[in-house]
Order: structure tokens, then C-alpha cells, then sequence
């Protein structure tokens, strides 16, 4: 059971990604191979080996709960496609309620 | 017009079957990923950085405290805390997070299989928690244009990203099964202890009207009889322990309503309507696997020691039952007088009273008579009243010093709930303390005596009860800044 074109153009859509019929028809092969690849390795790695999430197993990477200087209202903004009020302006939310 | 069914009547044929998910916001100084200011109520989008922001290049680090209190709530709720877990992507397009996904944990919790025993009418009721888990808040979107302020129908929206990043732990509970008709009371009594749980930990505000304590109401119904679970709605964002109730009290009517017809409740995302106290639809309720979550890469996992986890066990309150039980031995309050602090939501604001030097009857008296009725006037929570135990106490403190009577008590009260100021100032302001001036008070009582020598005459027969008229005149005269007692004493004295 590997991934179907159906499956890329729902996942497309879930990433706001627009694929044609034949993108998707063309990328579910690449995908499964990739995820043949992923089952290869999960074979390989038997319940005696940890799960790893880094190349460097550190745990407990905390910082101490102090303030530190904000950016101002003006920089926050400045990268702001839109802007008002203070606020970051945005398109209408859609396909919502 | 949404069809509901009365609600004695729908529990002859359904039960209900609840899920509660509550989001406290914690009271660190900064925030999950950053060192950006937690505090409420900034000017928009001051209160950010690029991390917080989502900006390229900048990389979040865990706020030590919070995990600190996320396993010390993980602890209180009997909880078992995790030996290891890591943050996760909640991947999804909406712009109340500028990363498009919210860091959060997944199928690895801080804190996991816990419960809580929660007391309705005397009963209590065992609700099972699922998990507790860390997660960040998000910012804040204005929904311009529309004629509702909501999403529906607006043009654009602006976003104050200053809550976004704030940290949360979501409290998730098992399905809550049997409590039948006094399922919406359990809700709200749940909610309430969390809430008291989590003040006496001190990890948050749990402000619900300022939105450091949230709740999402799971409802379905099953048939009596079946053991399969109904289809679920989700009731978002109910922002009191009144709504609680309301909100998950219509949802069960109209699940039966449609239920009786024979037709399927649709899963859904739905908000509650504090002016009628009904729901209405939001969006369909995503899949977890929509969501494409996956182990946060830019974060370390966590793992809490058991030496760690035992330290922060040792730094928990006393268990709510048992602070319960000490505090109305402390107090020696009787049941039926204890019980109606707790079921006014008053108990803990009668404690900060007392610590704030008040007796515990005079506290008792002033939450559980005056301030709740004004609370119910005002369709607030208790705690919601804009006076704090500390100004009670202080109200109290004028009232024992013989500055103000107890009826003028309550116009001092009256004052600081109206903004006026502390007590003091109050009393001052309005000219409310009692006269204490011998001379004025001398004159009143001569006035009243030679204006009703009849009485007076009882008085000096020795029918002292007859004394309670002239007091009464006396205080008129006075208008009622005066202490009744002094004003008896002065009468008796003259005449007997
Ligand atoms: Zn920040």
C-alpha cells in the first residue's frame, strides 16, 4: 500500500500547495520510494537501538524564565507585507465558519 | 431557529458523555521559546521577537520554569510525568501563528494518567485525565469589516502577536461518563478545581475573563443502553464557569434534538454565545493526522530525573480535600457554613481574608452574603468583582474600629467595586464614617427622647426593647452615620 495520487493532492492541499493532476500523479512514485527507503532503515534499527532526534544526544536544553528586550512595534512591523493599527494586516481568512 | 429538547426529557433515552480541554496560560516572566515578557495587556505586537515571530535564522530554547510547572500541574493532577518526551509541529495555515505550525506535544506528553475528585451536591465524581501537555499560545486576530467581528463575512484581519508564544499546558481529561442530569455541573466543578488547583500552585493567573484559563467543551450523547460513543462536537473558548455549564447543557439538547429525529450529529468545531447562551457551527473539526505532526527538530528532548520530579512533589499544596477539611477545623465552621463557602466559589477568597487579617466569620460574611449577591447582579464569578480579599479585610478593619457601621460598610464596599479607590479613601470620598463627635450624637438623642416622651416613659418603666424606636429615629437623624450600639448606650443612660 503505497501513496496514491489522491493522497498527494490532499497533502498538497494541506500544505497550500497547488499540484496539477499529473504532478501528482508523477510525485506519488518518488514519494513511495522515499518511503521505502524510510521502511529499509526502520528494519535495520531494532528496539536495541534508542531513538535519536539529533546528531547530539543533549536532553534537557533549558533557559533560565528572564525577560529579555523585545523588538519595538515599529521593527516587529517592519517586515510586515501589511500593516495597521500596530497590527500585522492579512488577507481575509478563508474557507472558515 | 436550531430545535433543542427539553432537557429532563432527553435524559430519559440519552447520556452524556463529556471530554473537557482546558489551556492555562502560565504566570512565567517570559515566554515558552523566548525571553519575551508574558504580561497582559501591552500595546499590539511589543511584546515580540524573532523567535516568537517565526523569523528565518532564529532558534527557540525551552523556558526551564515552565517545564518546572508543567510537572508540578502534571504532579497535582496524580499524573505520571514522563522520564522522556519531546515538542512537536502542529502544522497548520492560519495566520494567529506566524510559523504555520503551533510547537506543541503529540503522542509524548510531560504528564499522562492522571485524575482529579471533583464534589457536586455533596457527591463526588472521579474524572480521569488523560494528559498535560506543553504547548505555546497563539497571537491574537481582529476580524475587521464583518458586521459580527468574526470570521464570517469580514474583509481582512490584524494580528497582535504578543500572546503568541506565551506558555500553555493543555489539560485533556478521559471521556466523563455517568453523571448523567448533573453532567454540566460536574463540567463546571471540574473546571473550578482546576482552577483552584492551579491558583494554589501558584503556575498561573487563571483569570478565565482575561483568557488564562480557557476550556473546549466535548459533547455527545449516547443512547441508554448502548456503549457506543455518539458523534462529538467541540464547544471552544467557553470563557466561564457559568458558560461551562450553559454551554454544554444546550449542546445536549440539541444533540437530542436531533438525535429524536433521527438524523446524525455532524463533528464539528462550535462557539458558544454568552448573550443566549446557545452554540453555533465553526469550522469541521480537522484529524489529528491533518495536522502532520512531527518531533520538533530545533528543541532537545526533555527528560525530567526522578530526583528532579521528586523535589518539585515536594513543593506541592496540600491536596484540595485536605486543605478543605483543615480549613473549616481552623475556621470551626459548621458543615451547612463551610459548604457555603465552597459552593459560592468563595473559599479561596475567604482564605486571602483571613490572611489578610479579617476574622474568619466577618470574611464569610462579606463573600457569601453581600459580594456574591452583587456578583449574581452583575452575572460575574466571584472572583471576578474588581475588589480584592485584601480590600474586604481592610472594609472589615474599619467596621471593627468603630470608623464605619455595617450599613455604611456597604456603601464603602459599594465604592471600591465602582472604582473609587481603596476603603479608606472611600469612607473619605463619601463622607460615609460614623460620627463619633459625642456633641452632635448628645443632641440627636435629646432631640428624639423630647420628641417622644410616651416612649421615653416605657423606657423608664423599665421596658428597655421600647429603646429600639428611638435608636431607629436617632440614626435617621444621624443619617445612619452612626453606631447603633453607641447611640443605645447613650439613650439607656439617660434614661435609666
Ligand atoms: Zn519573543
Amino acid at each position: 500500500m503505497g501513496i496514491t495520487a489522491d493522497d498527494v493532492a490532499r497533502l498538497g492541499a494541506l500544505a497550500r500547495i497547488r499540484l496539477t493532476e499529473q504532478e501528482c500523479h508523477d510525485l506519488a512514485p518518488e514519494l513511495n520510494v522515499i518511503l521505502d527507503s524510510v521502511r529499509s532503515v526502520s528494519e535495520v534499527a531494532g528496539p536495541d537501538v534508542p531513538m535519536a532526534t539529533h546528531a547530539i544526544p543533549l536532553t534537557n536544553v533549558f533557559r533560565d524564565d528572564v525577560v529579555t528586550p523585545s523588538l519595538t512595534q515599529d521593527q516587529a512591523l517592519s517586515g510586515a507585507p501589511d500593516q495597521e493599527d500596530g497590527r500585522f494586516r492579512v488577507p481575509q481568512i478563508l474557507g472558515e465558519e | 431557529m436550531t430545535e433543542t429538547i427539553p432537557y429532563d426529557d432527553l435524559l430519559t433515552r440519552y447520556e452524556p458523555v463529556l471530554g473537557l480541554e482546558v489551556h492555562v496560560e502560565l504566570n512565567t516572566n517570559s515566554k515558552m521559546f523566548c525571553g519575551c515578557p508574558t504580561t497582559f495587556g501591552g500595546d499590539p505586537n511589543t511584546q515580540v521577537c524573532p523567535v516568537c515571530l517565526g523569523l528565518p535564522g532564529s532558534l527557540p530554547v525551552i523556558n526551564g520554569k515552565a517545564v518546572e510547572s508543567a510537572i508540578r500541574i502534571g504532579l497535582a493532577l496524580n499524573c505520571r510525568i514522563a522520564q522522556w518526551c519531546r515538542m512537536a509541529r502542529k502544522n497548520y495555515f492560519y495566520p494567529d501563528m506566524t510559523k504555520n505550525f503551533q510547537t506543541s506535544q503529540y503522542d509524548e506528553p510531560i504528564a499522562f494518567d492522571g485524575w482529579v475528585d471533583v464534589e457536586v451536591d455533596g457527591e463526588t465524581y472521579r474524572v480521569e485525565i488523560e494528559r498535560a501537555h506543553m504547548e505555546e499560545d497563539a497571537g491574537k486576530a481582529l476580524h475587521m469589516g464583518g458586521a459580527t467581528g468574526r470570521i464570517h463575512g469580514a474583509d481582512y484581519s490584524l494580528i497582535d502577536y504578543n500572546r503568541a508564544g506565551v506558555p500553555l499546558i493543555e489539560i485533556v481529561t478521559r471521556p466523563v461518563r455517568g453523571a448523567g442530569a448533573k453532567a454540566p455541573e460536574v463540567a463546571r466543578a471540574y473546571v473550578a478545581h482546576l482552577r483552584d488547583l492551579l491558583r494554589a500552585l501558584g503556575v498561573s493567573d487563571v483569570r478565565m475573563e482575561q483568557g488564562s484559563l480557557r476550556c473546549d467543551a466535548n459533547v455527545s450523547l449516547m443512547p441508554i443502553g448502548s456503549d457506543v460513543l455518539g458523534t462529538r462536537t467541540e464547544t471552544k473558548n467557553v470563557n466561564s464557569l457559568r458558560s461551562v455549564e450553559r454551554a454544554i447543557r444546550y449542546e445536549m439538547t440539541r444533540q437530542a434534538a436531533i438525535l429524536d429525529g433521527g438524523a446524525r450529529v455532524k463533528q464539528e468545531t462550535r462557539h458558544f454565545h454568552e448573550s443566549d447562551g446557545t452554540t453555533s457551527p465553526g469550522r469541521s473539526k480537522e484529524e489529528a493526522e491533518d495536522y502532520r505532526y512531527f518531533a520538533e527538530p530545533d528543541l532537545m528532548p526533555i527528560a525530567p530525573s526522578r530526583e528532579w520530579v521528586e523535589e518539585l512533589r515536594a513543593t506541592l499544596p496540600e491536596p484540595p480535600a485536605e486543605h478543605r477539611r483543615r480549613l473549616q477545623t481552623d475556621w470551626g465552621f459548621s458543615d451547612i457554613d463551610f459548604g457555603s463557602i465552597v459552593s459560592s466559589g468563595a473559599l479561596g477568597l475567604v482564605e486571602a481574608t483571613v490572611a489578610a487579617g479579617a476574622t474568619p466569620a466577618a470574611a464569610r460574611k462579606w463573600w457569601v452574603t453581600e459580594l456574591a449577591r452583587r456578583a449574581n447582579e452583575a452575572g460575574v464569578e466571584l472572583d471576578e468583582l474588581p475588589i480584592t480579599p485584601a480590600q474586604v479585610a481592610a472594609v472589615q478593619g474599619l467596621v471593627d474600629a468603630g470608623k464605619v457601621n455595617d450599613k455604611l460598610a456597604r456603601q464603602v464596599i459599594e465604592g471600591v467595586l465602582a472604582g473609587e479607590g481603596e476603603p479608606a479613601a472611600v469612607v473619605a470620598a463619601r463622607g460615609l464614617a460614623v460620627v463619633s463627635d459625642e456633641g452632635a450624637l448628645t443632641v440627636a438623642v435629646d432631640e428624639v427622647i423630647a420628641a417622644n416622651p410616651d416612649v421615653a416613659a416605657k423606657i423608664r418603666d423599665g421596658k428597655v426593647a421600647a429603646a429600639g424606636a428611638l435608636i431607629g429615629q436617632v440614626m435617621k437623624a444621624m443619617k445612619g452615620q452612626a453606631d447603633a450600639g453607641k447611640v443605645r448606650e447613650m439613650i439607656l443612660a439617660k434614661l435609666t
